[in-house]
């Protein structure tokens, strides 16, 4: 087994591991397709607040290409369409029926072979929102044809979920859906896998596809990391990826011709008063499956993890893509003399607390910035958590120069905002890297197009 | 009394914000009251957690890294006057003696500096930046104990003016500004910065002097060809020898770089390669021999005058040196590379080390350039390679 070591990267002892144990929501519950969550997509409303809806329904269509539709998770009643500043629209509501229709995408129990069919089928069910095209972070458009496909059988970052724990006995979904996006590319299906887990056999045991196989810390899981050290993107190439639980959704929609949006999702975080996974699905309002320990502290609830999810309301709904919901504290307090303090509870990638001497085994660690936001002053730090072939603050400077020849070259096409996240974390001068990166590749896609 | 101060502040704090009365004081106000208090800001984008150092942090460090020299330095100022006026003096009064002339430096540099630090930072409603922390302290080591407080003055003001705050503030600058305040010294009012009598404190009244031999630098002694009066090296290490404030000791700098080495605060590879580069000129030297200062070896020349301190608190500037760890590598073997070039070559400029520094500062983007292009290269080749493949 040849397993590529990441020796860049950096594990946040975050407080909060999920305990190994699984526990169902209970309907009728809101959902939400939250626009949003979709990077680049220029969509269209296709229902309005009083619509009867089933699982599989269309609820948005893109407006470059009205065949990619995102359709709602469950069966019931729209019931509030939420806009923002400039009617952007942020939130379709669905409230639940207490057992969920299905919309049937086929007829017949044979799984399809064919590329046209499967394109047609995940096209129709909204599926095909499930998979993501690097560079960009997009859903890609049917008709490209992408140099490989990358699925991430581990997620590296804070508290992530254990796919290997929550995917036990799905390994048949996975095959099918393995075979069908194995008919799309015209490279290979390419397994990550953690050389360092106690179990792989699961993922293991999948056909047809690449194992490769890696340790070290995150970004390790990053499917972005697993590109660049197996086969990195260059110009005008395109790859694709999909999280890996999601492949259990394509796989039962190839059998049973259904959209089943329900996902196993970590509940994570100093502040989760129960640490554990949970039966959910997506776009479900989290209130009624996330509690705090104490909801009168000001708190901050996380669709995703603490590096790159999205900030939610208490009563808001878990994200697309995520497959983790992370509760930690708020961290609006002064601190005197904060910068002076020994620091012994406090987590730094740096040396310069007492942290480092003796160190917890985890830490609560909450939103302040521990300081101002500053010029670039300090150097070397990016580079130690960030496993690229590429000079970040460089990448980071043509970026806000706005210089597409220099982003180009520095390697912008091999990079997405979160393999940035632990730049943000680690930044002596509190610059938020990943904006600057994920605005400059919105730049380049729209002066590309 | 920690919350009374934390309410006082929250109350008068509106004042100095847009529309307030002291609306115009608000980068002052909020220098200091974000060095009292770290702020209450949440982040609202990114990651939602973030690392707890900060750039107050990381000076503090640096200048805690100083204080050995700092403290050897106000004793050595009293140890060196009191040997030439021949009286003993106790470790307390060589200390009092040195503190009361550093004392005055320091508090100069840093009231002249951040002067104009808190009147840029309004000016352009900036923040206040914490670089000049470390430059303020860094620039009384710089200096003999003799400088006339408002050279220290004038030339701090120059510095942060027109070599740091011209070039956008903290973070921007290209020459390292501390260096250049000595540099501005050096050529603006040589007489005060070289020569033997500027060292030590006993020659401003030299009536009083009685060992005439403790005045010159080894420095000065290696390039009047007087190989004989270089002090050990026992002397040279320990620092009980005339020269700038904070430069004598080796020992004591060394403390500082076990310090800014162990909290990864200051670059290794920088200090390291400086020394290699030193190291490898004093040999080439050696092998050539032409005079005597060629025949100096190695140990010698790495402890005497500035270049020890250079390697370890003015090379490491992460602003004006190299940013990537192979140029940090080339960057720092060519500071040492020079230094002792200009030192052996040009007996007017005894002290090598401020100009070699100073020269790599501007060198520095170059070095870094092919570095990067390298990198841009190899990616370019790949892109081709998969090209090819693809059609």
């Amino acid at each position: 087994m040849h397993t590529i070591k990441i020796r860049k990267g950096l594990n946040i002892p975050l407080k909060g591991e999920p305990e190994k144990t699984i526990e169902n929501i209970k309907l009728p519950l809101t959902f939400a397709v939250k626009p949003p969550d979709f990077n680049g997509f220029n969509h269209k409303l296709l229902v309005k607040v009083g619509d009867k809806v089933l699982a599989g329904t269309p609820i948005l269509h893109s407006k470059t290409n009205e065949k990619i539709v995102i359709t709602s998770p469950v069966s019931g009643e729209v019931v509030e369409v939420v806009r923002g500043e400039k009617r952007v629209l942020l939130e379709v509501r669905i409230k639940s029926d207490e057992v969920i229709k299905y919309e049937r995408f086929k007829e017949n129990n044979q799984v399809p072979t064919d590329k046209d069919t499967i394109i047609d089928l995940l096209l129709r069910s909204g599926l095909w929102a499930f998979i993501r095209q690097r560079p960009y972070d997009i859903i890609p458009e049917p008709t490209a044809v992408p140099r490989d496909i990358y699925i991430s059988t581990f997620d590296s970052s804070p508290l992530a979920p254990d796919y290997g724990f929550i995917l036990k006995g799905k390994e048949n979904f996975i095959q099918v859906a393995v075979d069908a996006l194995s008919k799309l590319t015209i490279g290979k299906i390419n397994f990550g896998l953690n050389a360092k887990a106690a179990d792989n056999s699961l993922f293991e045991r999948i056909k047809n596809v690449e194992h490769h196989y890696f340790s070290g810390p995150h970004p390790a899981g990053n499917v972005g990391v697993q590109i660049h050290h197996t086969k990195t993107i260059s110009k005008g190439e395109t790859v694709w990826y999909i999280n890996i639980q999601d492949l259990v959704a394509i796989g039962k929609l190839m059998v049973e011709g259904i959209f089943d949006a329900s996902r196993v999702i970590a509940i994570t975080g100093p502040e989760a008063s129960k640490p554990a996974y949970c039966q959910a699905i997506i776009g479900a309002n989290i209130s009624s499956f996330v509690h705090a320990k104490d909801s009168k502290l000001p708190l901050r609830y996380i669709s995703g993890n603490v590096l790159t999810g999205d900030r939610i309301e208490h009563d808001g709904f878990l994200g697309y893509y995520h497959h983790q919901v992370t509760v930690i504290p708020e961290g609006d307090y002064y601190e005197f003399f904060g910068w002076a303090m020994p620091g012994l509870k406090k987590f730094s990638n740096t040396r310069q607390f007492f942290s480092k001497l003796i160190p917890s085994p985890s830490y609560k660690l909450d939103t302040n910035y521990h300081g101002s936001e500053r010029a670039y002053v300090m150097t070397g730090q990016y580079e130690k958590v960030f496993p690229f072939d590429i000079y970040p603050v460089y990448l980071i400077k043509a970026i806000l120069a706005n210089d597409i020849d220099k982003m180009e070259e520095l390697g912008i096409y091999e990079v997405s905002a979160e393999d940035f996240a632990l730049c943000d974390f680690v930044c002596t001068s509190k610059i938020e890297v990943q904006e600057i990166v994920h605005n400059g590749l919105e730049m380049l896609r729209k002066e590309m197009s | 009394m920690m919350m009374s101060l934390r309410d006082y502040l929250n109350r008068v704090k509106p004042k100095f914000e847009k529309g307030g009365k002291f609306e115009k004081l608000r980068s002052t106000f909020d220098a200091f009251e974000t060095f009292l208090y770290v702020p209450n800001k949440v982040t609202s984008k990114g990651a939602h957690i973030r690392d707890a150092v900060d750039l107050k942090r990381t000076m503090s460090v640096v200048i805690i890294a100083m204080m050995p020299a700092l403290l050897f330095g106000m004793w050595n100022v009293g140890y060196q006057y009191y040997i030439s006026i021949g009286q003993h003096a106790s470790l307390l009064e060589n200390f009092w003696f040195g503190f009361q002339k550093v004392v005055p430096i320091i508090a100069v540099s840093y009231i002249s500096g951040l002067g104009v630090e808190f009147i840029f930072a309004q000016y352009r409603h900036h923040e206040v930046n914490e670089g000049f922390l470390v430059t303020g302290m860094l620039i009384p080591l710089l200096m003999p104990v003799t400088i006339p407080l408002w050279i220290v003055a004038v030339s701090t003001a120059f510095s942060v003016l027109f070599v740091k705050e011209a070039f956008g503030g903290t973070g921007m600058n290209i020459f390292n500004p501390a260096l250049m305040t000595r540099a501005f010294i050096f050529f603006a009012y040589p007489a005060k910065i070289t020569g033997d009598l500027v060292w030590n404190w006993a020659y401003t009244d030299s009536s009083k002097v009685v060992d005439s031999i403790t005045g010159a630098t080894p420095l000065a002694n290696a390039a009047s060809d007087n190989l004989a009066k270089i002090p050990s090296l026992y002397d040279l290490f320990f620092g009980f020898i005339p020269g700038s404030i904070g430069e004598t000791s080796k020992f004591a700098i060394l403390i500082g770089a076990v310090l800014l080495i162990i909290t990864g605060v200051a670059s290794l590879r920088i200090m390291l390669s400086t020394i290699a580069g030193g190291v490898v000129m004093t040999l080439i030297f050696n092998a050539i021999g032409a005079n005597s200062y060629m025949t100096i070896d190695p140990l010698t020349q790495i402890l005497m005058g500035g270049f020890l301190f250079g390697a370890v608190f003015m090379a490491t500037d992460p602003v004006t040196g190299s940013q990537t760890p192979n140029g940090k590598l080339v960057y720092g073997f060519l500071i040492g590379l020079f230094a002792i070039m200009i030192r052996v070559f040009n007996p007017a400029y005894p002290e090598g080390m401020m100009l070699a520094i100073l020269l790599m500062n501007m060198f520095a983007p170059l070095i870094d350039h092919v570095v990067v292009r390298s990198n841009v290269r190899r990616r370019q080749k790949r892109s081709l390679k998969s090209s090819v493949i693809t059609k």
